[in-house]
Parts: structure tokens; C-alpha cells; sequence
């Protein structure tokens, strides 16, 4: 579906981008070119997305060696996810003058939501809010690069299997790439455990960050725990499908496709004081009890900041209660 | 020094044009190209003038390559011949002894050779595989996590392991293995650029694969290079950049059709019955999840880098070819300037 001049996904970069163009649209779409004057921007609007048509069509744009195709990101899945972002989920960022503007970083983020929509939106916000409008590569799990569709999505909109390899040559590039060592742990745990960090992986993430000398941004995401909140697992069902949970929820698999709608809890996303790692040798990132020590580090930190931004939002839903 | 040159694989398009330039070279001696079957004629075939290079029909599987080696004095060997498919005669049997086999008794014979100080083979990035397991960018010392299990990526793999122990035993000797990207470029024929030649591209359903190509010119400019200069080691060589498959389709202008993976597992399997598109597993694993290397290494070592970038590579064959179907495109005019009209009204 996403290939094929003609097919549906096709369809869908014309729906997506003229929501997008259309002068009525003045809620601070983000690409607007804010400042022109009024007159003769339908023409330009136009003449723009013609030529997006055009580059679409016969294939004049560029990915990267990663296949991340920045054009099809911005213009078509974020496009498509962000009335979730503004409207569904009303996602606030704190703290985004923590996010360096144009050299390497790894933000590191908890995991929650049984399905990780935090990803799309963490991603949505560095993308929309940080004035530099930065592309986060996120580290994936190999299941995701296992399954058709999910995988090749996942590669055009920036992201890559969490190893070390690409984890270093992104940090070499100057990329800001993010991860959530939570993993399946994290996304997966039951909602009696909100707001609580699991485990974090075996510190691959902060010996990459020193190798790399690139700073360590913990990221604390509030409000995706109670968008499928997990109440149950139907444990066999999910081993026959090959996957690492299958969820029950106050909705889902009642209501059938309409238990798939997320709740449409408040958001705050919060980056913290970055964690420097310039200051130790690269060679530090085999020594097991600095990495071991710096993922606690910033695993207090994330658990702290959650905590301090859970208070300050409140309610789960509001207005409702 | 007189350069004595041996070419392997002259027959065949690559091997063909090394040959003929490195006859070009006034620093060599003599240029001797061996192959089993003779080159193809001039006129008829699109052949690629030899020049004053020697050709000597050899049977590669048997011992009569060290006699030529050993005739001639020959100081440097650029092995080209590996075959990427069958034959549509000989079948897989043959030519895994082809590539295996030849690969054995042609450096059984430099091992033996006084004379030999430098061999350059040409390896394939097929011996990375493609699976989802991988990093996304492999360098010359990845360590696959899935290692091609058959096919033409399982020869390159053990040819390379043949070229590793030779390495070893012949420390004197300067031997460069060179991992070529995918040919492309107008005389190129592999399976590859058969399949681009088809009017409809099948697809694997829910994958679009990275793809990386090497211009059959920059080819033909490192072996040249490697031929002439010390440059030890294992190299990535691939065209700078990346095109994903649903990229190449819609820049040569063909409509590609997505089908799932096991129905085009079975159409592979027909086409290469009927002696179409020969796609073996491997190819079809390629075809998933795609490949990409890195070249740093090479750019390092040669201080060169390839003239065509892997985008321009495509779009050389594509236009050498004619492929570009212009229906999508001229389309999207006709949509262009209805949609303008309609404004201006």
C-alpha cells in the first residue's frame, strides 16, 4: 500500500497535505511560511503541492541511508497524527531549550500506553515545538522491523533497529536519536503500575551517548498511561500471534474496533537538564559500573520528573474529571 | 616493474571493459584474459573491444590455469569471474563449481607462483544477507547476524573464505577484496536489471527495500585502480546515496504491483522456470529488506570517490535502456493543468 503510483496510500498524500494547505487552516500550521501576505497564497499553496505531487510521483526526493524520507514524514504521517497531537491528546512540552538545536543527542524517554503512540507523539513534538524543528531517530525494537508495513513506515519516518551500530553512526552524524529502554517492560506493563519505570535494559543506550560525547536529555512523558489502560493479558492469544502482549482494557476487545480509539487523556511532555557525558573518556563505555551508574542517573531523573509533571497536570481528563 | 596482468571473467561485461582498459595502460606489459567460453563477438553481442589483451580459453574448474600462470609470469591477478545466476544450460550445480571451484584451483595456482604479488577479487555485498536483524549500514567488519545460506551470496561467502586462507599463507602477496553493490549501467546484465526491464514491477507487499547501486564506469575504474596499486584489505564499493525500490519505480516511470511475499515467491519461481528474471532466495530476501554499506573505507584508500552517485547510476540505465514510461507523469500534466484551469475560473 505504500507503493504503487495510484494505490490508496497515494491517495492519501493529496487528502493529507491539501488539510494541510488549505487557507482556512490558520491554526499555526506548522509549515505555513508565517508572514506572507494573504493575497495570492492559494496560488502559491497551489502551486506547491502540485510540485509535492509532482516529486511524489516521479520519485525526485531523497532518503537517506537509513530510508528516512523527511518529505513523505512531515507532509503525510505527522501530518495524519497531528489532530491527535493538538486536538485528541492537547500535548504541552516543558523544558524543549533542553534539547540542543543542531548537534547529537539521545533522549531517553519512558515507555507506556500499551501502544506506543508516546513514540509518534514525542515525535510530532520535537518535529512542531523545537525551533529548529529536529527529526528524533528512535531506536526500535526488532519486532517492529520484522512485520510488513510497520517496518518500512518505521524506516521512512527516521527510525532503526536499536543496535549499537546505528545507534553510533547516528550519534556520529549529528542526529538526535531517542530510545526507551523501557521496552516492551514499559509499553506493556499493567495501568495498577503507572507512572512507576521499569527496568532499563542493559545500558547499551548511555555507552553509545559516551562513545559519541553527546549529551543525555531525559524525557518524561505524562498522559499516554491512561490512553488503553491494561487491565488484563490474554497471554496465549499473543503467543500465538507472535506478540509480546496482548492487551484487555475497560474497552478493548469489548467494543471491538471502536475499544482501539485511545482515551483522550492530557499530555505533558518534559525534557529535563541534559546529563553531559563529554567530560568522560569514550573508553568509559566499557567500563560496566560508569554505564550502570549513568543509566541510574538518568533513570532518577526521568522517574522524578514524571512524578513533578504528573502533580503539575492534574486530573488524567480533564475537563470531564 | 613490467606488469604482467591476468583477468579472469573476460567474457562477461565487467571483466570484458577491465581488460580493455587496463590493455590501454602503456604500463603494462601484457594483459591475458582467460574465460571458459570465448568473448562475445563485437558486432552482434554490444562485445567490448579487448585491445591487445591475450585471450586464452581456460576452464577455470580445471588445473590449466596454473600453466598459463606459470607461462606467463604473471605478477597480478583480478579475478573477476563469479556468476551472480545459472546459467540457463548449466543450472545451480555448475556454477557453484564455477565460482567455488575456480576460485580454489585459480589461487592454488598463485599460491604456487613465484611471480604473483598482487590479486584483486571481486566479491559481492550479497555476503552481508538481508535480514531485519542487521544494522542498517553495514561496514566491511559487520558480522551478518543471518549469513547468506545458499546461493550466489553462499559462493562469494566461501570464495571469500578461500581468498582469506591464500591472505594468510601468501603474506608477500597484496590481495584486495573488492564488495561490489549491485552493476547498473547500460551494458549491465544481471538479474537485477532484467528485472527493471520488466513493464511491471512486482513488489513484496508492505516492504520497500534500500537499494544501493555501483555504475559498471566506477566499476571498472577501482578495479583498474586495484590492479595497479597496493591497496590490502576488503572494500565496500557502492555508489554514494540510496533509492528505495518503490524510488526506482517511480523514477523509471513503471508501475509496480505489490503483491505478498509468498505469491511473489512462487511468481519468482515461475519466471526463473520460464527463463525470465532468474531471482533466487536471496535475491527475494533482498528484495524484503534490502542492503546498504558503507563506503568510507574505500574513499579512504583510494581517494576517490565514485562518479556516479546510486540515483545516477539508475538514471544512467534507465535512459541507456529507454525504460521510462512517461504515463504517470504525463498524468500528472493533464491533472496539473485541470486543477489550474478550474482555479482560475
Amino acid at each position: 500500500m505504500t507503493r504503487g503510483d495510484g494505490s490508496p496510500g497515494d491517495a492519501s498524500f493529496g487528502d493529507a497535505s491539501l488539510n494541510g494547505a488549505s487557507p482556512g487552516d490558520g491554526d499555526g500550521s506548522p509549515r505555513g511560511g508565517g508572514g506572507s501576505p494573504a493575497g495570492g497564497n492559494g496560488d502559491r499553496d497551489l502551486a506547491e503541492l502540485l510540485a509535492f505531487l509532482r516529486r511524489r510521483v516521479t520519485g525526485e526526493y531523497d532518503v537517506d541511508e537509513f530510508g528516512f524520507d523527511p518529505e513523505f514524514t512531515d507532509r503525510v504521517l505527522l501530518e495524519l497524527i497531528r489532530p491527535l497531537y493538538r486536538r485528541w491528546f492537547r500535548v504541552e512540552t516543558v523544558g524543549m531549550r533542553n534539547v540542543p538545536g543542531d548537534s547529537g543527542a539521545l533522549v531517553v524517554a519512558n515507555h507506556s500506553g500499551t501502544i506506543p503512540l508516546d513514540a509518534l507523539m514525542l515525535q510530532v513534538a520535537l518535529h512542531d515545538e523545537h525551533p529548529r524543528r529536529r527529526a528524533i531517530r528512535l531506536l526500535g525494537a526488532d519486532l517492529v522491523y520484522q512485520l510488513p508495513l510497520l517496518g518500512h513506515l518505521s524506516r521512512k519516518t527516521g527510525h532503526t533497529l536499536a543496535c549499537r551500530e546505528d545507534a553510533d553512526r547516528l550519534l556520529r552524524k549529528g542526529e538526535l536519536v531517542g530510545v526507551f529502554p523501557e521496552g516492551f517492560k514499559g509499553v506493556g506493563k499493567p495501568f495498577s503500575e503507572r507512572y512507576r519505570l521499569q527496568r532499563f535494559g542493559r545500558g547499551g543506550f548511555v555507552a553509545s551517548a559516551i562513545r559519541a560525547g553527546v549529551p543525555i536529555v531525559p524525557c518524561s512523558i505524562v498522559g499516554a498511561e491512561e490512553i488503553y489502560p491494561k487491565i488484563g493479558d490474554l497471554r496465549l492469544m499473543a503467543r500465538a500471534l507472535g506478540l509480546p502482549y496482548l492487551p484487555v482494557t475497560p474497552f478493548f476487545p469489548w467494543l471491538g474496533p471502536l475499544g482501539l480509539v485511545p482515551l483522550p487523556s492530557k499530555w505533558i511532555i518534559g525534557f529535563g537538564e541534559p546529563v553531559r557525558t563529554d567530560e568522560l573518556d569514550p573508553a568509559d563505555a566499557d567500563d560496566p559500573m560508569v554505564v550502570f551508574n549513568l543509566t541510574d542517573q538518568v533513570r532518577e531523573m526521568i522517574q522524578q520528573q514524571l512524578n513533578e509533571l504528573r502533580l503539575q497536570r492534574g486530573h488524567a481528563f480533564p475537563p470531564f474529571f | 616493474m613490467t606488469h604482467t596482468v591476468l583477468v579472469t571473467g573476460v567474457s562477461r561485461h565487467i571483466g570484458a571493459r577491465v581488460a580493455s582498459v587496463l590493455a590501454a595502460d602503456p604500463g603494462i606489459d601484457r594483459v591475458i584474459g582467460v574465460d571458459t567460453v570465448p568473448p562475445p563477438s563485437l558486432s552482434r553481442d554490444g562485445g567490448v573491444p579487448l585491445g591487445r589483451t591475450e585471450f586464452v580459453r581456460v576452464d577455470l574448474r580445471s588445473p590449466d590455469i596454473a600453466q598459463v600462470i606459470a607461462a606467463a609470469d604473471i605478477d597480478t591477478v583480478v579475478h573477476m569471474s563469479l556468476l551472480s545466476a545459472p546459467s540457463r544450460s548449466g543450472g545451480r550445480a555448475l556454477m557453484k563449481e564455477h565460482n567455488v571451484i575456480g576460485t580454489m584451483q585459480l589461487l592454488g595456482a598463485c599460491q604456487r607462483s613465484a611471480t604473483v604479488r598482487r590479486v584483486v577479487v571481486r566479491s559481492t555485498t550479497a555476503v552481508y544477507g538481508s535480514s531485519p536483524h542487521d544494522p542498517a549500514v553495514f561496514t566491511e567488519d559487520t558480522e551478518p547476524g543471518e549469513p547468506p545460506g545458499h546461493g550466489y551470496a553462499k559462493d562469494a561467502c566461501e570464495v571469500e573464505g578461500y581468498v582469506r586462507g591464500f591472505a594468510r599463507r601468501r603474506l608477500d602477496v597484496t590481495v584486495s577484496m573488492l564488495r561490489f553493490a549491485n552493476f547498473m549501467g547500460p551494458g549491465v546484465d544481471s538479474p537485477l536489471t532484467r528485472y527493471f526491464t520488466q513493464p511491471v514491477l512486482p513488489t513484496v507487499l508492505g516492504f520497500d527495500p534500500r537499494l544501493q547501486f555501483v555504475h559498471e564506469d566506477d566499476a571498472v575504474e577501482v578495479l583498474r585502480r586495484m590492479a595497479m596499486e597496493d591497496h590490502p584489505g576488503t572494500f565496500n564499493v557502492a555508489g554514494d546515496g540510496v533509492l528505495l525500490l518503490s524510488q526506482c519505480a517511480r523514477r523509471a516511470g513503471l508501475p509496480s504491483l505489490p503483491v505478498p511475499s509468498s505469491a511473489f515467491r512462487f511468481m519468482g519461481g515461475l519466471a526463473r522456470g520460464a527463463g525470465l528474471v532468474g531471482f533466487s532466495p536471496e535475491q527475494l530476501r533482498l528484495m524484503r529488506y534490502g542492503r546498504v554499506v558503507d563506503t568510507a573505507r574505500l574513499a579512504a584508500a583510494l581517494g576517490w570517490r565514485p562518479k556516479f552517485s546510486t540515483a545516477s547510476a539508475y538514471e544512467d540505465f534507465v535512459r541507456a535502456r529507454d525504460l521510462a514510461g512517461g504515463l504517470p507523469s504525463a498524468m500528472l500534466d493533464l491533472f496539473s493543468q485541470a486543477v489550474e484551469q478550474a482555479v482560475r475560473r
